[in-house]
């Protein structure tokens, strides 16, 4: 079981890892873009603390987060956005292209759904007894397909876990002004059970996480859970198009360190903290020095 | 002697008795109906667990079929009718065709998409189409199209048997039209010398000359039901015009390089090419099979046509069908102004 020390840890991480990309972006380090997940970082760590190591993960363009809480190394991610030979994925995928282990992620919107639906339908298929948890986001909500690949998910009973990421934000356009109607009934209306919550606390959304996973592990069939949440940084990189209020509001309110971090002494924050920050840049520091690949 | 229909279904039962990770998906699939062309016809009632019927959603189910494949599954997916590959375009283009390069190949993708393709049964404009070119040339998918050629193991059904156990993932081309089409041995072609030729292990290329005919004028390139119609082009231009040509059938249309030895060693004898093919005109595979033998032969590829659909869509009308299509007469006439 993870103590609030791991959850904290893994929160920082992932904080300093993507203020650590975003930092260096206009230094010329890295290849592409990049999709921040600063303010999002309970949602991944509250999810994946309950995988077993058979389960399988699939990730969009914002997976970083959801890479780091799934265990992937830090030096392998920097690198792979670098494009050096030790990346993830040796510099062919970049940012939002991963795959270690059973974590994958590809940066198309909405196609992932159906394949990760799947995943899960040939662990069911094979016996194996694994689960898939399949992120998704609000602005994913205007693709077709995921409609096709909850329908085949419950009509044939897939064991997976879609997790809905609200940010209420997509790239620049206000969720509200690109989505009629209801979100939890798209899932509901092909007979998926949704739960939903609006919050940034890690223990939250991990103790939602763990009843809706217990429901798919002893009954079977997809499950879907909806994390209304907040996003501080920009989509990608310098494209913020909000007011600053707005933003500088939502760190005060909704910021998943520090709910945690009110669960730490000072002098245990500071500790993670500090070897965090070590982690983090050793990992940048190694991968700044890894070889490039070639074709 | 046995269709190129009974091939096929022939071959997915057997796919599906030899290991039980062959997964079947698509719509309208299950007894006693076997799906709209009867490809699939006996397999639910042989393996009801394995025969998934599906909704109408071909992205959905195209996508489904990737993540079986990526986990250890072989799903042959079944298009009704290869009009409606479009709709998983993305999956084919942007996941299927591409994990396992961008993951550092470190996945495999063994997947079957099954699309029907062709017109001259009145259709209409989105029933009949050969789609096939929009998907050659993209990077990490194999095209295959088989023809009714038989020769030793050699046919649709081998073919079909050598993409459901390739890792790769693989667009399947069956031409409607070859379905009833009888399987072709070499003995039921006496006028030609059929040579098969694997290069480089890649599915089959078949090369056929006319028995006892002089040098070659003129190399006839085709795959798929076309290749039947350049046969009958070339006794026809052989018996009535005193034409000789040979002709060169390959299986595999993308990637492309396993085809361009044969056909360059054609070319080089007989001077000239003419691609026959059922999609447009227009950057298709013939335009790719000419730039090839351009870039192979130089001066010596003395003359180069291509034969292909209208650019329009293809008509229902039987009649316009017949004359936006290319058939033996248009292939009689192209290489009689060629020769």
């Amino acid at each position: 079981m993870h103590t609030k020390f791991d959850f904290y840890r893994q929160l920082r991480t992932i904080r300093h890892f993507e203020e650590t990309v975003l930092d260096n972006f206009s230094k010329g380090v890295f290849f592409g873009t990049t999709h921040t997940y600063l303010g999002q970082e309970a949602n991944a760590v509250g999810v994946l603390n309950h995988l077993q190591p058979a389960d399988i993960v699939f990730s969009n363009h914002r997976c970083h987060g959801h890479f780091i809480a799934y265990g992937g190394d830090l030096r392998a991610l920097f690198a792979e956005m670098m494009g050096k030979a030790s990346g993830v994925c040796g510099g062919r995928g970049g940012s939002q292209h991963l795959h270690w282990r059973n974590f994958y992620s590809n940066g198309v919107q909405g196609g992932i759904v159906p394949v990760a639906t799947g995943m899960a339908l040939a662990e069911k298929q094979q016996n194996r007894g694994a689960l898939a948890i399949c992120f998704l986001g609000d602005g994913t909500l205007g693709e077709g397909v995921i409609y096709e690949s909850f329908n085949l998910a419950s009509l044939w009973r897939a064991p997976i876990l879609y997790v809905l990421e609200n940010n209420h934000i997509a790239q620049t356009t206000p969720t509200r002004q690109v989505l009629a109607g209801d979100m939890a009934a798209r899932f509901s209306a092909f007979g998926i059970p949704v739960r939903e919550l609006d919050s940034s606390d890690v223990l939250e959304i991990s103790g939602m996480t763990e009843d809706l996973l217990d429901g798919i592990r002893s009954q079977g069939g997809p499950r879907a859970l909806i994390l209304h949440t907040q996003r501080f940084g920009p989509h990608s990189k310098g494209d913020d198009t909000r007011d600053p209020e707005v933003i500088a509001q939502l760190w005060e309110t909704r910021d998943p360190l520090k709910i945690q971090a009110a669960r730490l002494s000072p002098d245990e924050r500071v500790t993670i903290d500090s070897e965090v920050e070590s982690q983090v840049a050793a990992a940048f520091r190694q991968a700044f020095d890894d070889p490039y690949p070639s074709l | 002697m046995s269709t190129v229909l009974e091939s096929l279904n022939a071959a997915l039962h057997r796919a599906m008795q030899t290991d039980d990770s062959v997964i079947l998906l698509g719509e309208d699939i299950l007894d006693p109906y076997g799906g709209a062309f009867k490809v699939t016809r006996g397999l639910s009632t042989a393996f009801p667990e394995r025969v998934w019927s599906t909704p109408i959603s071909e992205a959905g189910l195209v996508g489904v079929a990737a993540g079986l494949a990526l986990r250890g599954l072989r799903p042959v997916v079944e298009i009704m009718f290869g009009d409606f590959v479009t709709l998983a375009a993305d999956q084919i283009v942007n996941h299927i065709a591409k994990f396992r390069w961008m993951y550092n190949d470190q996945v495999r993708v063994p997947l079957v998409i099954r699309a029907p393709m062709g017109g001259r049964r009145g259709y209409g404009p989105t029933h009949s189409q050969t789609l096939e070119k929009l998907f050659l040339g993209l990077p990490g998918l194999k095209v295959l199209a088989p023809c009714d050629l038989q020769v030793a193991d050699w046919q649709a059904g081998g073919l079909l048997l050598e993409a459901i156990f390739d890792e790769e993932p693989v667009l399947f081309i069956e031409n409607k039209l070859l379905y009833l089409s009888k399987l072709q041995k070499p003995a039921d072609l006496p006028d030609f010398e059929v040579k098969p030729l694997n290069p480089a292990g890649s599915p089959p290329l078949f090369h056929l000359e006319i028995k006892g005919a002089p040098t070659p004028q003129l190399t006839l390139a085709a795959y798929g039901y076309m290749a039947g119609l350049a046969r009958e082009a070339a006794l026809q231009l052989a018996y009535e015009h005193e034409i000789f040509s040979e002709i060169v059938i390959p299986t595999q249309l993308s990637p492309f390089d396993g085809t361009i030895l044969p056909l360059t060693e054609s070319v080089a004898r007989s001077g000239r090419l003419l691609t026959i093919e059922e999609g447009t005109y227009s950057l298709g595979w013939g335009a790719e099979v000419l730039a090839r033998l351009v870039e192979n032969l130089g001066p010596r590829l003395r003359v180069a046509w291509r034969l292909a659909a209208a650019e329009t869509p293809v008509p229902a009308s039987g009649v316009l069908e017949e004359v936006s299509l290319p058939g033996v007469a248009e292939i009689v006439a192209a290489a009689r102004k060629m020769v």
